[in-house]
């Protein structure tokens, strides 16, 4: 019986949230998003010349994401530098999170990048990459349909839980925790990232997604006051 | 013809800069933070000169010492120079700028500087001594990387301290914190100076950058003994030259020291 | 029943409903979904009649025909020379759009404009491949010589500008320099010394961060005498 989160937080409570946008001023958006101890900074460039030639879209333009850790940003040993298989896939979830929400017909032939460093790490890294970059696009002036809010979402034990920390995505015993990372569009609920690492029923599934929709809710609050802060009188 | 090139030539005719500061004049708004990823990295620091921004961590490990140097630890330094933080840099492993910035700006300086005590690292002699990471990463180019780089190098480095080492079982217990940090016996500050035609500027300007003849990156200490030296772009300096900006970067350097006390 | 849910000139994010019911017409920065408009820009909400827009307040410049813009010259080939205007292709002058009146084939195009040389040049023709066509021959159109660039948002070029140039022209005045504002956010200025110009970024730095408020003039103008009356 899972009874007590090691931050005495409740289990559908999410972390303390923060953020920030148009922090790096030569990107064409930026912003920065944190939960917890997790620290995500997002920045965007496009829509810019694509090289190679090849890869070019002449319909509409591409999105192309770039995830990547610091190496003292986790907690243990350091990080080795150069990207690995884990954060290959993360800049791909990453891409395709934020995709649905944008419309680059408008820039046949070009790319737009989104660069997401983490700089401390404290479980949920994909998800506050994903907040940050939906923050990063809008402050570029892209057209979206919605933003996106992103927050892992999951099981411990008995209990479904809200925005897992590290404790809880380390658990001890492997096969009591399911961690799901969702990424939705706070307009419509609609998912664009789901991923589960872990066991889970059907039942407890459609609750943790609820749960998600919920914490999300928060989270855009939280995305929609940074963004217009930045230019209030 | 580059107007932008020319236009700077000709205020510098009147010894001025486009951002209106003198020759000699380092930019105002310079700032150091402290602990930016505290809860992962054992020291970490945030500097600002202007818009030009760098953070920097710190991450110790534990390694055999080398066998001709049996009782020092060492210490290892990279810098990145991040897609995220200029239109002009590349996604891929560090170019050839930042492994010049790494060895020439923070490793020399550290190393030549005897600001660390490798000594103070070791563990237990032949078997186990420190080795101190140092991570730079570039978060926003103005101008002026290699300076930022090499003050949020050292603020990290004073911001660091060890992890809790259990010697049975030869492990870092990177989530015991001690409270013992890395004296250093001396703050070696990087000042870059580029010449562009016959004038002497000091803290390029990004424009800046683009034009100058020549650079020269001095690392300076607090008694004025210069402890690093390096110099980039395509024109030659007379030696004459190398004094002026040796001269500029020790006053320039001591200014910056104040920023650490 | 229409029901506007925001108030005009409330900063509003993407995916935010700005209005609900049929009366409301979705224009740029907006779309119908349902009975709702929605935002898909962040912006201020401009409310005309029935039309409800956005006014980003960032944006990389998107080229439209007509348009006056400084660029730079990256490349050059035998017939066309290719300019960096900010967008993510450089746009193309072709040897045949420059004031000129015959050049002769085969010359070489780098007495005309050079590798590095700015110019101020109206876009022709943006085809839907956003290929660019550029043309020297208009007024006011030409290679620039001296002076100093300097960036801005190209959403924030009308605030510049100011209504029927009054902005500019103040500025102008006040710091006795030339400018010139691209369409694409590139402005050059060029004054009697480095520190009017360096009024004039000033003056640029502070529209870029007050766009959103009223009497940016008036506000403008204020700071540039009391700093003027600063540097004597």
């Amino acid at each position: 019986m899972y009874k007590k989160r090691s931050d005495g937080r409740k289990f559908d409570e999410i972390r303390p949230t923060q953020a920030k946008v148009g922090i790096i001023k030569r990107a064409d958006g930026s912003a920065m998003f944190q939960i917890g101890k997790t620290i995500a900074i997002a920045a965007v460039y496009g829509p810019r010349e694509l090289y190679p030639k090849f890869l070019q879209d002449h319909s509409k333009g591409i999105l192309r994401c770039n995830y990547n850790m610091m190496s003292f940003s986790g907690s243990g040993e350091r990080v080795r530098p150069g990207g690995s298989r884990r954060s290959k896939e993360i800049s791909m979830l990453t891409e395709s999170a934020l995709s649905p929400v944008l419309d680059l017909s408008e820039f046949p032939g070009a790319v737009v990048d989104v660069f997401v460093e983490i700089l401390q790490s404290d479980a949920g890294t994909r998800c506050a990459g994903i907040c940050a970059a939906a923050m990063a696009l809008a402050d570029a002036g892209f057209n979206m349909k919605d933003l996106v809010s992103a927050v892992s979402v999951g099981r411990v034990e008995d209990k479904l839980v809200t925005d897992l920390d590290n404790v809880e995505e380390h658990y001890e015993n492997e096969r009591e925790v399911a961690d799901i990372p969702v990424a939705i569009m706070p307009r419509t609920g609609k998912i664009t990232l789901l991923q589960m690492d872990g066991i889970c029923s059907k039942e407890q599934l459609s609750k943790a997604l609820e749960l998600a929709q919920e914490a999300c809710k928060k989270i855009y609050a939280v995305q929609k006051k940074a963004l217009t802060e930045k230019y209030k009188i | 013809m580059n107007i932008i090139k020319n236009h700077i030539h000709a205020l510098l005719e009147k010894d001025q800069r486009l951002d209106g500061r003198k020759l000699d004049e380092i930019r105002k708004n310079i700032t150091i933070e402290y602990g930016v990823s505290p809860n992962s990295a054992e020291g970490s620091a945030r500097v600002k000169i202007g818009n030009t921004e760098v953070v920097a961590g710190i991450k110790f490990e534990v390694i055999e010492p080398y066998p001709d140097q049996p009782d020092k630890g060492t210490i290892m330094a990279g810098v990145e120079l991040l897609p995220l933080s200029s239109p002009e840099f590349e996604s891929g492993p560090p170019n050839i700028w930042a492994v010049e910035l790494a060895r020439a700006v923070v490793d020399r300086g550290l190393r030549e500087s005897g600001a660390i005590d490798f000594k103070s690292l070791c563990i237990k002699k032949n078997e186990a001594a420190w080795a101190v990471i140092i991570d730079v990463y570039s978060m926003n180019d103005d101008g002026n990387l290699a300076d930022a780089i090499g003050l949020c190098a050292l603020a990290a480095l004073k911001d660091a301290k060890f992890p809790k080492y259990d010697e049975k079982s030869k492990k870092v217990i990177y989530e015991e914190r001690t409270n013992k940090g890395i004296s250093l016996k001396e703050m070696p500050i990087p000042i870059t100076v580029i010449k562009i035609k016959d004038k002497i500027l000091v803290d390029p300007s990004l424009d800046e950058e683009e034009c100058a003849d020549a650079r020269l990156t001095i690392t300076t200490l607090e008694d004025g003994r210069v402890c690093a030296l390096q110099k980039g772009e395509r024109e030659p300096l007379t030696i004459e030259d190398v004094e002026k900006m040796i001269d500029l970067s020790i006053k320039k350097g001591k200014e910056l020291r104040k920023l650490f006390k | 029943m229409a029901d506007l849910l925001v108030k005009d000139r409330e900063i509003v994010v993407p995916g935010q409903d700005l209005a609900t019911g049929m009366d409301f017409l979705p224009a740029s920065g907006t779309f119908r979904d349902n009975d709702k408009i929605v935002a898909t820009q962040l912006g201020s909400v401009s409310v005309n009649g029935r039309l409800i827009k956005i006014i980003p307040l960032n944006g990389r410049y998107v080229p439209k025909r007509g348009d006056v813009v400084i660029g730079k010259i990256m490349d050059m080939n035998f017939s066309n020379w290719f300019v960096d205007i900010g967008y993510a292709n450089d746009a193309v002058l072709s040897s045949k759009e420059i004031s000129v009146d015959y050049v002769e084939k085969g010359t070489d195009l780098s007495q005309y404009y050079d590798l590095g040389d700015y110019i101020v040049a109206g876009i022709t023709n943006v085809s839907k491949l956003k290929l660019i066509d550029l043309t020297m021959r208009g007024p006011g159109l030409r290679k620039l010589t001296n002076g100093r660039i300097v960036r801005i948002s190209s959403v924030k070029v009308p605030r510049l500008i100011g209504k029927e140039g009054s902005m500019i022209s103040m500025i102008k005045e006040i710091t006795e320099c030339k400018i010139m504002v691209g369409q694409n956010g590139i402005v050059w200025i060029n004054g009697p010394d480095g520190q009017k110009e360096l009024l004039v970024v000033e003056a640029i730095n502070l529209i870029s961060e007050k766009t959103q408020e009223p009497n940016l003039t008036e506000k403008v103008k204020e700071f540039l005498e009391t700093r003027k009356k600063e540097n004597v």
